[in-house]
């Protein structure tokens, strides 16, 4: 009861300076123009992102500008490179869909700005508490650097007209990829989706007591990842293309899944099944797989570059992404399907109605389909991870 | 003539400031900047040099020295085997370089990723041709087999054949005019000797000479391409320079120390496989030397020139295959395995303008404003020299122009960026500097033969009749040049609208063209958005060529000899 009391009374005392503040933010964010920095390679997203810019625009006078970015790390590197060119403001990235090993990275470098979320309108329909999946990305600490906006899911996909459900769990991958030589692969591990399949092993196979909250050191991770090791050698001659090459990413995995090249397919988005079906890009009888002990799951966050150049337009981007109704038309498998970061108990009767009233189809799971979330192991792991597989499988 | 003398001089001095600024002290500057992260010098991450442990990091890479040798074996492989079939194509089919020129126009302005992406779908195990022979071997499901990304880096090979052919026979083409070529044939086969033979002792040593320097940025090129060997190549490990750009992306910040490393390495490869060509060279004119002295007329050896234009039309209808598929692809809603066509036709991708209309708009004036700008800089040096009576590309010319096309776009384009962001120029004023420094020197290479192989006398006889220095380069030289500066304007948009790293990285990813996002979505699940673009991307440029060959052939309606079509 106590913090509750203390965290009201701080939300009692900071309330009228919030909105003052925040009254200052939107009147210096008009005009702006806000570049941000996302992953393009889903046109849903692309989409979904171009909506939210025509509310910016017409609500608060702030165009956006989507950069479509083949990989995140670009937009980490170019901002890297302005600071080498002593660029500390007028920078050319003004809010970047980033978390985990790039968040990390550019929290190190210390060319993040803020901490900002707590002043975003917005944030009070978040959970925010300290162990909440809102305040540590990767097991990283957020220490509001960045302002979550989605959340992610690891699931499998599969075509139910070619193929049973995939084995309830990583160890019954091996017989299963057996009995089907040559129809199961997964991204290339140096693409994150390819790390979190091995991660999703991790979890599941390493010995009893390990904890991957911590940062691995070579001990650790030799013991943790044996059992891991053994499993994938007994995997790997079974894959597509005999275990020698790997697709790029999940989407192109998701192409060979629509091609009829491979039969298995991984998401971070339990949600892009269903919404590739109604977009002609899968089968309509793919359907998600969830392993019964659960999967592994973390929040997508927008953060603001040090140097940018329109830190007012990003944070009111920030807080349109944090919208209810934003959120609502997200997860709206019509539009996105992408699941709320939103807490339900804060919500008002009005968007807890929009939440219950969203449509469902036949290849959306819902929240309780998914089982239990499994945290995502701390960055180093994933490095590691990527690091031990091209040393032990790239000739 | 102690004032004209003068003038001449500011013109070619001019021209030649203009170039060492713009393009030759950045790509040095920029390739500076490299050499010092290479060996541990990045003061903004802290790292103080000098020192080996970038060098150390990059060969601790999983699976290097593989990618190093399929670099190399790729791009050796795919420069000689273009360089034979284009020998063997314009030996072929000498007589008909009008048409040969028309056929292959559209395909050397096809863009690399688009190519890619189409042929990507053709020859997968799941794309057309497997599709048209899955019921004759009854696949009900597409066979496991690596034609896509296979370890050998076959597809790679392919698809760089694909493009670099055609700018082959394009640049062969524009040197055979420089040799009496006819003449030569006349006489060789009054003495006996076959067509292919011709070609063989006679022809080709010319003109290899004549080419020295497109074979070497083909050859570059080849060795160090990203895009194509992202779609077609091996994955596991990739070739060298895909190694590199992804070390330069990896979100550990300090990985761009061994990415720069890597840079420098990929320069030491493209010269090693330089000095191996040139060595294969030196020893095939040996051991041809040798068989001419014997006097064989090999006679015989002509109906072994069936075979380049077999091969050459083999790649004409994959390359085709590959457009249409792009274009099929764009107007398909779902098309899956085992169809040959679409189950569903839809215009929706096309409709949704807004996804792709502002890359299609900002490609097009980037690519207007790199050729204009690049066309008047080598007008102005070739011109220049010319009035020196100097040829064109010499000395250090050679070097500003080969630099860009010689060295890795990545090992550069970090420093140069870098360089950028003090100057404080605007994005799109960046991109557009950025893809001049990669347009120009192909102006100048397509131009400075047509410049030197230009009549004389034609000048001579405008000057005899009191026209001054302005007057006739605009009344004489350009009106005749009209053809191969038109192909050369073409070409130069060709090049810029298929930047794909000049434009991400001088524009800060805040300027989208049709390649930048064409590379994103290929990375994507949606090959119809991809193949819009793509679509696009192959489309510009083709009708800018096609443009490029009306053009001279209808101002020069009434005079044969101008319409570019030599013989």
């Amino acid at each position: 009861m106590k913090p509750l009391l203390s965290a009201l009374a701080l939300g009692l005392s900071l309330t009228p300076a919030l909105a003052e503040d925040w009254q200052q933010v939107l009147d210096q964010a008009r005009g702006q123009t806000v570049y941000f920095h996302a992953w393009g390679g889903d046109q849903r997203t692309n989409d979904f992102i171009a909506s939210v810019g025509d509310r910016l625009q017409d609500d608060h006078d702030v165009t956006l500008r989507h950069v479509r970015l083949a990989d995140t790390a670009d937009a980490v590197a170019r901002v890297l490179a302005e600071r080498a060119a002593g660029r500390d403001s007028g920078g050319s990235v003004d809010l970047i869909w980033l978390n985990g090993p790039n968040f990390l990275a550019m929290k190190e470098q210390d060319l993040l700005h803020g901490p900002f979320v707590a002043d975003l309108p917005n944030a009070r329909y978040l959970d925010l508490t300290e162990g909440s999946a809102n305040t540590a990305d990767f097991t990283v600490p957020v220490e509001g650097l960045e302002s979550p906006w989605r959340l992610a899911r690891f699931v499998f996909t599969y075509d139910s007209a070619r193929i049973a459900a995939p084995p309830a769990d990583m160890a019954g991958m091996v017989d299963w990829a057996a009995a089907n030589p040559g129809r199961v692969t997964h991204p290339d591990p140096a693409n994150f989706m390819g790390t979190t399949f091995l991660k999703q092993a991790l979890i599941e196979l390493a010995p009893a007591g390990t904890d991957l909250s911590l940062p691995p050191d070579d001990d650790s991770f030799a013991a943790a990842t044996a059992p891991l090791w053994e499993w994938y050698d007994a995997l790997r001659p079974h894959l597509w293309r005999d275990g020698l090459s790997f697709p790029e990413n999940e989407s192109i995995q998701q192409q060979l899944l629509n091609d009829g090249e491979v039969d298995l397919g991984m998401s971070f988005d339990p949600a892009s099944a269903a919404a590739a079906i109604a977009d002609g890009l899968l089968p309509d009888t793919v359907r998600v797989h969830v392993p019964a002990a659960g999967s592994i799951g973390n929040v997508s966050f927008v953060a603001i570059p040090a140097n940018a150049s329109n830190i007012a337009g990003a944070k009111v981007l920030a807080n349109a992404l944090l919208d209810p109704e934003t959120q609502a038309r997200m997860q709206n498998i019509d539009n996105l399907g992408a699941f709320s970061v939103l807490d339900p108990a804060r919500l008002d009767d009005a968007a807890t109605a929009a939440f219950a009233a969203l449509p469902t189809v036949p290849a959306l799971p819902s929240l309780q389909d998914l089982g239990p979330v499994l945290a995502e192991p701390h960055p180093g792991w994933a490095t590691r991870l990527t690091d031990a597989w091209q040393r032990r499988y790239t000739r | 003539m102690a004032a004209p003398l003068h003038k001449v001089r500011s013109l070619r001095g001019l021209g030649g400031t203009l170039v060492a600024l713009l393009i030759l002290l950045p790509v040095l500057f920029g390739l500076g900047h490299s050499v010092m992260a290479g060996f541990g010098h990045l003061p903004v991450l802290g790292v103080k040099g000098p020192s080996l442990s970038p060098w150390q990091t990059l060969l601790a890479q999983p699976g290097l020295w593989r990618s190093v040798i399929l670099s190399l074996w790729t791009g050796m492989a795919a420069t000689v085997l273009s360089l034979i079939l284009a020998f063997g194509a314009i030996a072929a089919l000498q007589g008909h370089a009008p048409r040969l020129r028309r056929v292959l126009a559209p395909l050397l302005a096809v863009p690399h990723a688009a190519l890619a992406i189409g042929l990507a779908f053709v020859i997968a195990p799941s794309g057309w041709i497997a599709r048209l022979l899955a019921p004759a071997l009854d696949w009900s499901r597409p066979p496991d087999v690596a034609t896509l990304g296979d370890p050998w880096g076959l597809a790679l090979i392919l698809g760089l054949i694909l493009k670099e052919t055609p700018f082959l026979i394009a640049i062969l083409l524009a040197a055979s005019s420089q040799i009496p070529l006819r003449a030569q044939m006349a006489a060789a086969r009054a003495l006996g000797y076959g067509r292919a033979a011709v070609w063989l002792w006679l022809l080709v040593p010319q003109l290899v000479r004549l080419i020295r320097l497109p074979v070497l940025v083909v050859l570059a090129f080849s060795v160090s391409v990203v895009d194509m060997a992202l779609i077609l190549g091996p994955s596991n490990p990739p070739t060298l320079s895909v190694t590199v750009s992804r070390l330069f992306t990896d979100p550990d910040l300090h990985a761009m120390l061994p990415a720069s490393a890597g840079a420098l390495m990929q320069l030491g490869l493209t010269a090693l496989a330089a000095a191996i060509l040139w060595a294969a060279m030196r020893l095939a004119g040996w051991c041809g030397r040798a068989i001419l002295r014997r006097g064989a007329r090999w006679q015989g050896l002509d109906r072994a020139l069936a075979a380049p234009v077999a091969m050459l039309a083999l790649l004409l209808v994959l390359a085709g295959l590959a457009a249409v598929t792009l274009a099929v692809w764009s107007i398909a809603f779902s098309w899956r395995w085992p169809d040959l066509w679409p189950d569903r036709l839809s215009l929706a991708t096309w409709q949704r303008q807004s996804a792709w209309l502002p890359a299609a708009q900002t490609a097009l004036w980037i690519a207007l404003a790199a050729t204009a700008i690049a066309m008047l800089l080598a007008v102005l040096w070739l011109e220049g020299s010319d009035r020196a009576d100097r040829p064109g590309l010499q000395g250090w010319m050679r070097a500003a122009v080969a630099l860009p096309l010689v060295l890795p776009q990545l090992s550069i384009l970090i420093g140069l960026s870098g360089l950028l962001l003090r100057a404080d120029l605007s994005p799109m004023a960046a991109v557009i500097w950025g893809h001049v420094l990669f347009v120009f020197p192909y102006l100048v290479i397509a131009l400075a033969g047509a410049w030197a192989a230009l009549d004389p006398q034609l000048t001579r006889t405008a000057a005899s009749l009191g026209v001054g220095p302005w007057g006739r380069l605009w009344r004489v030289k350009l009106p005749v040049l009209i053809a191969p500066l038109s192909l050369a304007a073409a070409l130069g948009f060709a090049v810029s609208i298929a930047q794909y790293l000049p434009t991400l990285f001088l524009g800060g990813g805040r300027v989208a063209t049709l390649t930048t996002e064409a590379v994103a979505l290929s990375s994507g699940s949606d090959r119809r958005v991809a193949a819009v673009h793509a679509t696009l991307q192959a489309g510009l440029p083709w009708l800018i060529y096609l443009a490029a060959l009306i053009l001279p052939a209808f101002l020069h309606r009434d005079r044969r000899a101008l319409k570019g079509e030599p013989g």
